[in-house]
């Protein structure tokens, strides 16, 4: 196999993880909405947490995002 | 780029000198980005002039910027506490600037043959000066207030004394990793949307001037997909720059208040 096929092919990989942070993230929302629902009353004080949550699982997405484009456009 | 029918999706992030101008050695040229960060302060300010007339009775535009203020008040009130109230303006600022940043970095400016949008936050550069302002800032106020006691940061309170080998090591590089994540969020998120547009964007045009059915089909359905993420991407906007001004302000709040 040669080297530029290799590369496409990690970069492939790499961009599986994006896929692994949209559980993490449909999770977050999926909890919020679901406890959100059982008491709506405090739903509202909650959102700032709900979006660090997001933020944080979001950012493992996008790290292997970086990876795939570190692979496919530095290397 | 059209004609040649290769996608090329990096080629919107080109750095290009619009007045180039050297000091020795150094490059100073004011570049599409600094000029696209001059529009967002332009639009920041005739946004805000608009709205600051002090009516009693607030009209559209003076209840927008109301809006806005009470936002980022809000959020700074709930994340630091009554001690927060005088990092509203950074916070302020950086929500702003980032928000219109993100949001006129969409404008679909390309229509103009010659011209494309510039989002100065989808570079690190920039987005890493931000968060280390922000990071530097948590610094300042932390050693400011706390002085040496800062470093209890890195030992929760309540922490058993055998835990302490390793929740030390992980908070240390929990906290040292934070000006990095920061700048990387908005980065690649910013980035990231760019390229899914530009991608869809290239298979319209490369599918219609194929001419086949199939060229079409792939054409209709990639404006109809480049439709929703248009919209997806005004809420990344907004959510991105929330975000930022979120993770700013809870980690002002570990500075001000310790935990």
């Amino acid at each position: 196999m040669d080297v530029a096929s290799a590369k496409l092919i990690g970069a492939g990989l790499a961009a599986i993880g994006t896929g692994t942070a949209a559980i993490g993230v449909g999770f977050v929302f999926g909890q919020f909405l679901n406890s959100a629902l059982r008491n709506p009353a405090a739903a509202d004080g909650q959102q700032g947490r709900l979006f660090l949550g997001f933020a944080l699982a979001e950012l493992l997405g996008l790290m292997a995002f970086t990876v795939a484009l570190l692979i496919l456009f530095v290397f | 780029m059209a004609a040649a029918g290769k996608i090329d999706p990096m080629h919107q992030f080109t750095v290009e000198p619009l007045i180039p101008l050297h000091i020795g050695k150094y490059d100073i040229s004011f570049t599409n980005s600094a000029a696209w960060m001059v529009a967002s302060l332009v639009v920041i300010a005739v946004f805000m002039w608009g709205g600051m007339k002090r009516e009693v009775v607030p009209g559209r535009w003076q209840m927008a910027v109301e809006g806005l203020t009470g936002f980022i008040d809000d959020l700074v009130k709930v994340n630091i506490g009554p001690e927060g109230k005088k990092f509203t303006p950074f916070i302020f600022s950086l929500f702003t600037f980032i928000l219109a940043a993100n949001l006129l970095g969409l404008l679909p400016l390309a229509l103009v043959p010659g011209w494309h949008a510039f989002t100065p936050t989808s570079h690190f550069s920039i987005t890493g000066v931000l968060a280390i302002a922000s990071f530097s800032l948590v610094l300042i106020v932390g050693f400011w207030r706390h002085g040496l006691h800062f470093f209890s940061l890195f030992l929760p309170a309540g922490t058993p004394w055998y835990m302490a080998p390793l929740i030390i090591p992980i908070e240390i590089v929990s906290f040292m990793v934070r000006p990095f994540s920061l700048a990387l969020r908005l980065f690649v998120a910013m980035m990231a949307g760019h390229i899914l547009m530009e991608v869809f964007g290239s298979f319209i045009v490369n599918g219609l001037s194929s001419g086949s059915v199939l060229g079409f089909g792939v054409g209709t359905i990639s404006f109809l997909f480049i439709v929703g993420v248009g919209a997806l991407e005004l809420l990344i906007c907004a959510l991105q720059a929330y975000v930022f001004a979120l993770l700013t302000s809870l980690y002002l709040n570990d500075a001000v208040n310790l935990h």
